[in-house]
């Protein structure tokens, strides 16, 4: 394994795992709070590690509602993955598929914005490690110490942290807007969709990301090819 | 919990593991359409549209105000530097310090 490009991706991560502190540390808390063991609470970290879906069963335990629904709103809600995972597919070096299927447990919403926006043509699959281990290590440790000091940080540091992944993503999208009006208008389509179904509350955040997403990357690739056709190359 | 914990936790894992899985490992070596795979280059940059906005202005619920700023900041710091890690301690470094006056 190229031991430099591990070490990138372990630095590139580490917004990532900053990230993933407070969510992490909450999650442990909300876990106690609902009644799961620290092992019961850190194992779902470590097998699901999903962040949305995670906080979701805790909802839905403390409801009493049925093992086979839990699992159903978990599909749900990261159903949105095949998407990003396609397009990062795109990306990534080629490998053999036994470690492809490694790291593909290590992508998130936040570990795939990052290996998306990278700017190297191709991704090397060290990379994609490095980025992958300091998140889930970060989201796994994190859970733990929340369910064992069973509290928060100090209310100001708790709030002005929970904008941390946000600024992350901001921080990833802006640079590549830069003199690039497709991304630009990419980015700009798709929030003004996915803001539509959350204030109206057609869909769920799940499916009104992965709609939203789908939706803006067609209707810009459609309007780009059109006039792609319509004016000389370069323009 | 009693054991039925421990297999709804094999049927969340199950589940998110497979669309994270499925596209690597099956698209691996596979050529898509030009079409297609123009499409999928789009997504990261729709996906982030998506994932900030409206969330960032909900970051806490009670506080609309918070999330504006926390917004702004962000976007603010990452015109003037290309550096993640500045834009994200940047903001937090703002938002603590307002947090702590308000």
């Amino acid at each position: 394994m190229n031991k430099n490009s591990f070490l990138s991706g372990l630095k590139a991560g580490v917004s990532i795992a900053i990230g993933y502190f407070p969510v992490a540390l909450t999650f442990g808390l909300l876990a106690k709070t609902t009644g799961l063991s620290i092992w019961e609470a850190t194992a779902m970290s470590i097998f699901v590690y999903a962040g949305a879906a995670q906080y979701m069963s805790l909802t839905l335990i403390s409801k009493g509602v049925d093992p086979i629904l839990i699992v159903l709103n978990t599909f749900v809600v990261n159903i949105r993955h095949f998407l990003m995972t396609a397009a990062l597919n795109e990306k990534m070096q080629s490998e053999k598929r036994w470690v492809k299927g490694i790291y593909a447990f290590g992508i998130t919403d936040e570990s795939f914005s990052v290996l998306a926006t990278q700017k190297e043509s191709k991704i090397a699959t060290p990379f994609a490690f490095g980025v992958a281990v300091i998140a889930y290590s970060s989201w796994v440790i994190f859970t733990a110490v929340g369910h064992v000091i069973g509290a928060n940080l100090p209310a100001f540091l708790q709030a002005a942290m929970s904008i941390a992944l946000y600024a992350m993503f901001v921080g990833l999208l802006v640079p590549s807007m830069r003199g690039n009006r497709k991304v630009v208008m990419l980015a700009l389509v798709a929030a003004v969709i996915n803001g539509f179904f959350y204030w109206t509350g057609l869909l769920s955040t799940g499916w009104s990301i992965l709609v939203a997403t789908l939706v803006s990357s067609i209707l810009i690739e459609i309007i780009y090819a059109k006039r792609g056709k319509n004016l000389p190359k370069g323009a | 919990m009693g054991m039925w914990y421990w297999w709804t936790l094999l049927g969340m894992a199950l589940v998110t593991y497979i669309p994270r899985a499925f596209p690597l490992t099956f698209l691996e070596g596979k050529e898509l359409p030009p079409v297609v795979s123009g499409v999928l280059r789009n997504i990261p940059y729709a996906v982030l549209g998506a994932l900030i906005f409206p969330a960032i202005l909900y970051v806490q619920q009670d506080n609309l105000l918070f999330g504006l700023i926390g917004a702004a900041v962000a976007f603010s710091l990452a015109f003037l530097f290309s550096n993640v890690m500045i834009v994200v301690l940047g903001t937090i470094g703002v938002l603590a310090v307002y947090s702590l006056i308000f």
